[in-house]
Parts: structure tokens; sequence; C-alpha cells
């Protein structure tokens, strides 16, 4: 029997950037709110072993124990979906900070476009642009809407970047809140090649923080030392920003927020017009909770976040057949490929140095940036160098042609461990009707609920734009002058295997329209107006950035609507 | 730091650079972090402690009681010897697979959780899939290993009458290169290219995993390519144009000298 405690009135699912976010803004108001997390606490002080390839990066340290729970997938309804045993394409984060521990700090503005993607596309080009099956929609908030909730975020999380506007992306109101990174030898060769080609490369922006900087919230980090591991480590110097640096401590300050660790919600209890709180088991000990609460919000990871719905049968399914339905809608990924490496038979580069937003992007091929009238595709990817540390494990890249085992490997994985570049391209993912998370009818997670289902697969349009964009990366490869260049143009079928992007999106999405959105402009559920569901879930399709920046954008915007709902209740729309 | 890097803290930067460290984390100071990074200035490393090399190899510790069996039996450590070392081998660059330690880390990683595929989906029904949806076999890994390791020593008896350790180099590499292309199999519709896979990403960690886990002999794999390894601050560096050849350090040496 579930122990019933005393009802709340917030209560958040997921201690990650959202969930932290949202608690922040609602404690210092002295909103009480109790945070819920399923994996354990984490501070900075568990990080003194973190240079730690094998462990970390390897042995997915940080991530989601997949022997309790994972998805399963599938690349069209034809097939039968089977479980990801092992990490893969993507990693999934868990505990204390979630995600928000083990990510880079690329931290970028989706475009102007992106947020009325249809509107544009068919003012530009016609609606036969838009290929049949292709289901973007309008996301029922404008850039400008957002522009100051991007700011918000930045300014909490000290994000660096150039101090001038960049060309071709959204306007700032003010400029980023640190100066940008330190520009590498191999930035600025890319800066160079860029700017020789016509195009408008500006510095990643980045939250490892290039200098000491305190917040408005008064806290303060230490500035990022350029020790090469970010991405799936956790930051000893909390110079990268994640949640347990930035906002949570905010919350706990306040006197107002509540965290529970080991806090795993299998349940949305509710009456089919409000939620009336949550069911969670706590995984330790198998004792299961009633937690009654006036307003519930979904902070945990896009695939949680649908699945609690579908689980918890709040809001209309989607129907691929029909279209109809919602939740579960508009699954997207990252389209990434058509990257081009240089490798240098004389010029050594300190490639074991770096941070995960060290790098240079240019937008010319993002977006709407470029003429797509006689493209077979839409939206573009961001072309970029990046330097965020090399580790010996994982990166032994040869020229091809290169035996991948005996002498000449060895010899020449050696040769060019310091000494070669790559100038890759990170794809917008569309949606489509037949692209979407339901409930895998066999596979069951730990405590016997039905795993989330992904049905996913790159389009012609993803290979059109994949080598497209292979010319162009190829093209600022050569301008870098190496000894030689290998380049890949092709994009396959998406494959569950090779490590990818973590940038999963859509399922839960936001729009103007209840029967084509699961979530209003402010996050909150039609269907259910206690019910906020945040996070990359409600991103109607991926763009060519890292989401990270437009999720905390959007936290920041849900986190106003739930203080507005708690004083006026109904519909905020 | 103050004095590696003009963005620090002003003066005083030592202890402010403590402060502001902890400040994000409700004043907790990571001390053994911290401290590396204001005293282990960069090029400014002493050898590690207990790596006395022979004057034969130069990398070869006078006795390294992590060097035992905890999972493989003498004939599967052999064989995993002989295999890495084809994989890896020793050359001008410096020491191969044996010389680092390679089939001892293989083993430790088998004998763990990893080798038992403990964070990892293993409930049922077990079905072969596109191979877009991976792995779908319901045999541990380290099973996978043993039963490799028995299929390339019977395809070398097959092949040459001899068991795969008796084999000369070129051999060696013709049963490693016919399990590679899946010639071989290894049991119910594992290829011997997926044990191949697993043989090969292992043997790469064992080079380059940090030494505490058994390989990466004296940090001589990171040595041939210049890696520094556990090293606190790359801020002075990060922006110059110079190679920085930096005498690497391991976990080991962060935790023993704090």
């Amino acid at each position: 029997m579930a122990t019933k405690l005393p009802r709340v009135p917030v209560l958040i699912v997921g201690m990650g950037w959202i969930g932290g976010i949202i608690a922040a803004e609602l404690s210092k108001q002295g909103i009480k709110v109790v945070g819920l997390e399923r994996g354990k606490p984490r501070s900075t002080e568990d990080y003194y072993m973190v240079h730690d390839e094998l462990r970390y990066a390897q042995r997915y340290e940080l991530m989601q124990d997949l022997s309790k729970e994972t998805i399963t997938f599938r690349n069209t309804s034809k097939m039968t979906a089977l479980p990801m045993r092992q990490y893969g394409a993507f990693l999934l984060g868990e505990g204390l900070g979630g995600a928000g521990i083990h990510w880079n700090g690329q931290t970028y503005r989706f475009l102007p476009y992106d947020f009325e993607i249809r509107s544009k596309t068919i003012e530009r080009y016609g609606k036969k642009k838009i290929p049949d099956g292709m289901t973007i929609q309008d996301w029922g908030i404008t850039y400008d809407e957002l522009e100051p909730y991007f700011y918000k975020f930045e300014e909490v999380a000290g994000i660096s970047g150039d101090q001038e506007q960049a060309a071709m992306v959204g306007k700032r109101s003010k400029p980023f809140p640190t100066k940008p990174m330190t520009k590498t030898p191999m930035i600025k060769m890319f800066e160079e090649a860029t700017k020789k080609l016509g195009y408008h490369p500006y510095m990643m922006p980045s939250a490892n923080l290039s200098e000491q900087y305190t917040n408005p919230d008064g806290i303060t980090r230490a500035p990022c030392q350029y020790c090469g591991y970010c991405e799936r480590f956790g930051c000893e110097y909390g110079a990268k920003a994640d949640p347990v640096v930035t906002v949570l401590p905010v919350a706990q300050k306040s006197g107002h927020f509540e965290l529970r660790e080991y806090a795993n919600v299998t349940d949305i209890l509710h009456d089919g017009k409000k939620a009336t709180g949550v069911k969670y088991v706590n995984p330790l000990t198998g004792q299961e909770y009633e937690q009654p609460a006036d307003v519930v919000i979904l902070a945990s990871y896009v695939f949680n976040n649908v699945r609690l719905l579908l689980t918890s049968k709040l809001g209309k399914p989607y129907d691929p057949n029909s279209g109809t339905g919602v939740v579960g809608k508009n699954y997207a990924y990252q389209t990434n490929g058509g990257s081009a490496t240089g490798f240098y038979d004389d010029k050594q580069f300190n490639l074991f140095a770096g941070a995960g937003a060290l790098g240079m992007e240019i937008p010319d091929f993002n977006g709407d940036n470029f003429d797509h009238s006689d493209l077979n595709f839409i939206h573009g990817a961001g072309i970029r160098i990046s330097q965020t540390g090399l580790r010996p494990i994982a990166n032994n890249s040869v020229p091809k042609g290169t035996p991948t085992w005996g002498k000449d490997f060895k010899a020449t994985s050696l040769k060019y461990a310091n000494n070669y570049l790559t100038v890759a391209a990170q794809g917008s993912s569309m949606p489509w009707r037949h692209h979407y998370l339901d409930l895998d009818p066999t596979y069951k997670d730990a405590y016997g609920k039905p795993l989330v289902r992904i049905t996913f697969d790159f389009e012609e349009q993803d290979r059109q734009m994949i080598a497209f964009m292979a010319d162009k990366t190829e093209a600022i490869m050569k301008e870098m002058k190496p000894s030689s260049i290998g380049s890949s143009k092709e994009l396959g079928p998406f494959n569950i295997v090779p490590y990818q992007s973590t940038h999963n999106t859509g399922g839960a999405i936001m729009g103007s329209d209840p029967s084509t959105s699961v979530v209003n402009n402010y996050l909150q559920m039609w269907d259910a107006e206690n019910v906020f569901v945040v996070g990359a879930s409600a991103f109607p399709h991926n763009s060519g950035y890292n989401p990270t920046g437009t999720v905390g954008a959007l936290a920041y915007r849900a986190a106003e609507g739930i203080a507005k709902y708690l004083k006026s209740g109904g519909s905020l729309v | 730091m103050a004095e590696q890097q003009k963005e620090q803290p002003p003066s005083g930067s030592r202890r402010q650079f403590l402060k502001y460290s902890g400040t994000a984390i409700g004043g907790l100071v990571v001390g053994g972090v911290i401290g590396g990074a204001i005293t282990g200035g960069f090029n400014k490393k002493k050898p590690a402690a207990n790596a006395p090399t022979s004057p034969q190899t130069g990398t070869q510790p006078a006795a390294d009681y992590n060097h035992a069996t905890m999972y493989f039996n003498q004939r599967q450590l052999q064989i995993t010897q002989a295999a890495t070392e084809r994989i890896f081998p020793k050359d001008d660059n410096g020491p191969g697979a044996n010389d680092l330690g390679v089939a001892y880390y293989i083993d430790h990683q088998l004998a763990g959780h990893w080798g038992f595929n403990a964070r990892e989906y293993r409930m049922g029904p077990f079905v072969k899939g596109e191979a877009t949806q991976g792995d779908y076999q319901s045999i541990n890994r380290n099973e996978v290993f043993l039963l490799g390791l028995t299929a390339i020593d019977n395809a070398s008896q097959k092949k040459y009458q001899k068991g795969f350790t008796d084999l000369a180099d070129e051999e060696k590499d013709a049963i490693l290169t016919s399990l590679e292309k899946g010639d071989i199999e290894v049991i119910n519709g594992i290829t011997g290219k997926s044990f191949f896979d697993l043989l090969r990403n292992m043997t790469l960690e064992g080079v380059y995993a940090d030494p505490l886990y058994g390989g990466n002999v004296n940090m001589e794999g990171w040595k041939m390519r210049n890696y520094p390894g556990n090293q606190m601050s790359y801020a002075k560096i990060v922006g110059e144009d110079a190679f920085a050849k930096t005498n690497p350090l391991s976990l080991h040496d962060h935790l023993a000298t704090h």
C-alpha cells in the first residue's frame, strides 16, 4: 500500500535543468515546491576522480541504469521494436541534475525561423515546399516573445560568447553575460577559412564559463580550466553550468523547496480533467508513496515526460494512421553527418586540451539562412569546429584505407593522435507523420510498466541535407590546408548502435491548437490545466542547434506560467 | 592558479579560488581537485614513484600485484595476450598490448559489472532484429569473450593443427582477419565479427585507460601519443600554437599528492 503524504502546492517530476529552474523561480517567490528525483544526490565533490575516460565516457557512470528501464526502437512501424540493451546513439542522464550534468555546455538559441517554421516556409516557397507527411508546425510562440527567457537562462548560467551581435541569428537584447572562450589555433584556422569563403563565423556560446562570474542570484563560479573532460563527465570546478551549481542552491536557500531523491514517479494521478498528484516508489526500499499536489510539472527527459502521460492515460495518444491525437507526436532527433576530417602530417595541435563548448560555428547554412528554392530539403545544419578534448580510447582517427588494427593501425593512429581536425555539421530534424513515440506492447521496466517505443528513421530530406552539408564542410576543411581529407557524404538508416547525439525531441509538443499540440506556449497541458510538461519534449521539430538553450528558455517561460496559474487558475492562453 | 591565468580571481587568489569554487555548492570545497589545480602547475610533474623500469624494455614494472587473473584461466589469458599483441603490437613507437598489461585489464573488466552486463537491459524476449536495432543476445559479455577465445583456438587447430598461441605472427593475423570478417562463428548466431569488435575495443581500452585498471602500464600507452592523462588545467596552453608536450599524470598521482 502506498503511503499517502500531505498535499503540496507544486510538485516537480525530475530535477535536471528544468526542474531546477522552476524550483528556483517559484521558491524565490515563497511558493512551496517539492522536487522528486529518482536518481542519487550529486555534488562537485563526487568528481574528485572524474578524469577517467573509461569509467565515465566508456562505461557511462552518470547515465541511467538500463537494467531498470530503457526504450525500444524500430525504424518503421512494419518492424518489431527491440529494446536498446546497451547505450549507443544517445545517452540518458539520471540523478540530481539529470542530463544537465553530463552535457557539453553548447548553449544556442533556436532561430526566429524555427518558431514559425511552417508559416515562414510557406511564405517564402509556397505550400508545395513541404512534402507529404512532413508535419512541421509553428510553435505557438515567436522568437521575440521568447527572447527575454533566453536571456534569463544565459544570465543564470553565465553563458560565454561574442560581445557583438552575430549575423544571421536571432537578435539579442543584451550581449552574453561573459566574454567568449579562448580562441585556440584550430578555431583561428576555422575563422580564417570561413571568412575567406564569405561566411559569418562566431564563437560557440558556452556554458563552460570563460571567466569568473557572479549571476543575479549571487552564485559565483570559477572559470573553465580547459581540462578536456566535459561531455559525459561532471565538472569538478563547477565551471560548467549545471543545475547543481546554479539553480538548485537557490531553491534550497529559499527555505521553500524540498528535494526528495530516490523518488521514481510511476503514475500521474488524475480525474480525467486535472491531476491530483503522483505516485512514486523509492527504488532502494520499494516503498510506494502517493503525493497529492495542486500543480504537477513533468520535467524529466523527453522519453519519460511522454511515457508518464501515456502510462497514466493523460492526454490523447497520437495515432499515426489517422494523424490524430497528440501525445507521442512529432518525435525528432538530430541529423549528424557530412563532416570532413583533415589530417596534418606536419602540424600538431593540443587536442587533449579543450572544453565542451569551445568552438566556432557558422550560421550560413542553418535554418532558412540560405535559399532552398532549388534544394530538396528545408532547414539546415550548424557547421562547426569544436575542441572538446580528445581522449585516447575513443579518438583514434586514421586516414581512409588504414587498417583498423595491427602494426599499421598502431603507427598511423599514433602519428595522427594530435594531428587531425574535424569540421562537422549538426543537422536539424524534421517531424514526420510516421515518426512517433508510443508504448511498447512487449517490453517492460523494472516496475512492470511498458517501455516507450520509438519509431524513427532518417528520410530523403535528411540525406539531401547531409550531402549538401558535406560539400560545405569539405570546402572549409580544404581552406584549412590539411595534408589529406576524409569526408562522409552518406547517411544510412538511423542505427541505434553508434553514438550520434543526445538531442531527442518532441512527443509532447507545444502549439496554439489543442488538436495538434499537447501544451500551450506556457507549457501548460491543454487537457489538464494543472499539468505542465516542460522540456525538449515540447519541440515540434529539432533545429540545427544543441537544444539546451531553448529548453532553458522554455523552462523560464513555464515557471512564469505556473506562478500565474497558481494565482488565477484556468487556461493561461 | 592566478600565476597561470590572467582571468583568475585577483590577488589573494588561492583562497579566493577555493572560496569561489565552493560557493556554488553551499561552501563545500573540492579540496584535492582545487589543490591540484593550484599546486600542480603545468609541466611541473614528478614521475610516478612506483614505476621502476627494467633496462631491457624500459616499460616493465618490477612487481605489479595487480597482474594476476580474477576471471581467466591460464590458457585464456595466454590466448588473449597473443591476440591483443597482434592488434596493438610492440614496435619502434613503444610497447605493445602485452607490455602494457592489456590482457590483465581485459580479465579484470570481464570479472566486474561490465563483464556481467549489470547496467544493461536484460529482460526478454531476446529476439534477433535488424542490424540497426543493436545487440540482442542473452549471453553475458564475459561468456561471449570465453567462447570467442575458444573459437580462435579451434579455428587455429583446424587450419594450422596448432593452438593460437603457437602460431607465427602471420598465421595469427590470418585467424584474426577471418574472425573480423565474420567467417568464424562463435556461438548461436554471434559472429566472429562481434567478438572481434569487443576484443579490439577492449584492447584499445587496455592501452589507453588510466593505469588504475591494470593496463596502460606506467602510462606508456599515453606516452606514445603524448597524451598528458589526468591534468587539472590547460588554461595556460589552450590558446598557444606550440604543442605542449607534457609528462602524463594518472589518477593515482592525483590521489597520492593530496
